[in-house]
């Protein structure tokens, strides 16, 4: 009985909204995006790479798509991890640390493709409701008791120090329009790209509305070596630590008999 | 040409790093120093965040003190029992100063602390080094002969109990001072990521008045196993120790070495003292200056519990 009874509700759900959906908008896009893999390899030589998100429209209106009316903002978001956020200040003629501000969940990193300046596409409320772009993204303040002056100030600097490394960026034109309805996005990993799951989505917006999201998700990870040397330095320390000064010792002996000349 | 560093997680240039242990190698080598006390700054100057920077340095002093410190075993310029002395404090040393390291860097106050005492010591014995040696070049000019040790002159460190004997040193001395330096020495090494030799050096020929000849050697010898000793704890500790990074540095340190030790063999014991209290000098002075000055951006993003 119960799955006949949610289909039915399903159908009578669908027979009301259809005809709500088409006076309104006679077309319902949806976006997708695809990586070309799901894990990116960071190796020995990396330096920074640019990362291609493919995309397609749904349904797009071939009227409006011609008019360039549709816009596409892709971001690939890096885990959340919590930050603490210092100002140093002069004590005595010395620059020191003093008050320090800490915040949870901060995604590492935040690059962010666009069909066309921000403010072209649509309205700083929508972004703010979408929670989209590096300024718009909430910081939890680790102290929700601290005065809100010195949670803006620091929120500020943590966003111009993520700028700033180039962990937080923003290619504007970034997405480009291949047909009517294929997409190429083109994404930055910084140098120092953390590794972990990261997160791409796509926003679809029409006349400067937002109409539909898209996500996926992709493991940036060490390569073989590097992720080695890595595990084995915070899971077996001490005999990592061994394994370094061996080394030392080794290269210090090589030293003396390549270069020997007594 | 790049390379990304595992443990510090950021790409660097290989050729810089190679460059960089070439250059502080040649000095050590030149100096018959560690060259640890250059070598992390540097790192510092080329942005390895701090806490790596103290213990990839550490690393990578093994490498230039145990190729140094063969030779000197080759030669017999080698006290084994004076530096397993010096040791037994070194190890007391390093394991405080490990613990004070984890505790400022909680704190956030790692970087500071670094820089106020790489500037309070490599300025001191910078200025005391200037002194000696720019009086002995003096002393030579005028004709009378440099005395560095002078045989029979004791001072109070001479009149302490517990008196023990150090042949190959040549030496009849309480362990108190010697134990005191070596656990001083450790303590400096974990928290600046330096041998210690350029304060070892000077320390055992004016304070313990050991030979000249025997002091690199054994002052190596134990700057071997200390900063074994501190890189061990911060790998295990603190995950600190990029072993890549350690590597590069020591590729261009120890190749870097050789010509130091010719460049130096041309100099005199004096010019050689007084050029590397310059360069002592002109470490501190930098560091001084990037205490002092308004940094270009007075805001800095850590993860909380790391500096």
């Amino acid at each position: 009985m119960r799955p006949a009874r949610l289909a039915l509700l399903a159908v009578l759900a669908l027979a009301t909204a259809i005809p709500a959906a088409r006076a309104q908008t006679p077309h319902e896009e949806g976006i997708q995006i695809g990586l070309s893999t799901d894990a990116v390899s960071i190796t020995a030589g990396f330096s920074g790479a640019d990362l291609t998100i493919f995309g397609a429209l749904e349904d797009a209106d071939p009227q409006i798509a011609r008019q360039g009316r549709y816009d596409v903002v892709v971001v690939l978001e890096g885990p959340a991890r919590p930050v603490v956020v210092r100002r140093k200040d002069r004590v005595l003629g010395v620059w020191i640390n003093l008050e320090s501000e800490q915040f949870e969940n901060v995604p590492v990193s935040y690059s962010v493709a666009s069909t066309r300046p921000f403010q072209d596409i649509t309205q700083p409320d929508s972004y703010k409701q979408l929670s989209l772009g590096s300024n718009n993204i909430y910081m939890q303040p680790g102290d929700p008791e601290a005065p809100p002056t010195t949670i803006a100030e620091f929120t500020k600097a943590l966003r111009q120090r993520k700028t700033a490394t180039g962990l937080y960026s923003e290619n504007v034109g970034g997405v480009r329009f291949l047909s009517q309805n294929l997409f190429r996005a083109t994404v930055r990993l910084a140098p120092d790209v953390p590794v972990g799951t990261h997160k791409a989505r796509a926003f679809l917006f029409k006349n400067g509305v937002f109409v539909k999201e898209s996500s996926a998700q992709l493991e940036i990870r060490k390569s073989g070596f590097e992720q080695a040397v890595f595990r084995l330095a915070h899971n077996h320390g001490f005999f990592y630590g061994f394994l370094s000064v061996s080394l030392a010792m080794l290269t210090g002996w090589m030293g003396r008999i390549v270069f020997r000349k007594d | 040409m790049g390379i990304y560093l595992p443990i510090a997680e950021i790409s660097v240039n290989i050729l810089v790093l190679l460059a960089m242990g070439a250059a502080v190698g040649f000095l050590s080598g030149m100096f018959g120093v560690g060259g640890g006390f250059l070598i992390t700054p540097l790192l510092i100057f080329y942005n390895i965040p701090p806490a790596i920077a103290v213990a990839t340095g550490a690393n990578q002093v093994i490498a230039s003190s145990f190729s140094g410190a063969l030779s000197h075993m080759k030669r017999g310029t080698l006290d084994f029992k004076l530096g397993g002395v010096l040791l037994a404090g070194g190890v007391v040393g390093s394991t405080f100063g490990i613990w004070v390291f984890a505790l400022l860097r909680s704190l956030g106050q790692l970087d500071l602390f670094i820089s106020l005492l790489y500037v309070v010591m490599l300025g001191t014995v910078g200025g005391l080094m200037l002194y000696e040696s720019v009086n002995a070049l003096r002393a030579t000019r005028s004709g009378t002969a440099p005395t560095l040790k002078k045989s029979g002159q004791h001072n109070w460190i001479h009149r302490l109990p517990l008196k023990m004997r150090f042949r190959a040193s040549k030496l009849f001395v309480s362990v108190i001072p010697v134990i005191g330096l070596g656990v001083a020495i450790g303590f400096l090494s974990s928290i600046m990521g330096v041998g210690g030799g350029f304060i070892m050096v000077p320390a055992l020929i004016y304070l313990l008045r050991v030979p000249t000849n025997v002091v690199i050697g054994t002052s190596l010898f134990q700057i071997i196993f200390t900063s074994a000793y501190t890189t061990l704890v911060h790998a295990s500790t603190n995950q600190t120790v990029d072993v890549m990074l350690a590597f590069l540095l020591m590729v261009g340190g120890v190749a870097g070495a050789q010509y130091g030790v010719k460049a130096g063999q041309r100099l005199r014991g004096e010019q050689l003292r007084a050029l590397l209290a310059l360069l002592v000098l002109a470490v501190a002075l930098r560091l001084a200056v990037d205490l002092f000055a308004t940094p270009p951006n007075l805001y800095s993003l850590s993860v909380p519990g790391m500096g």
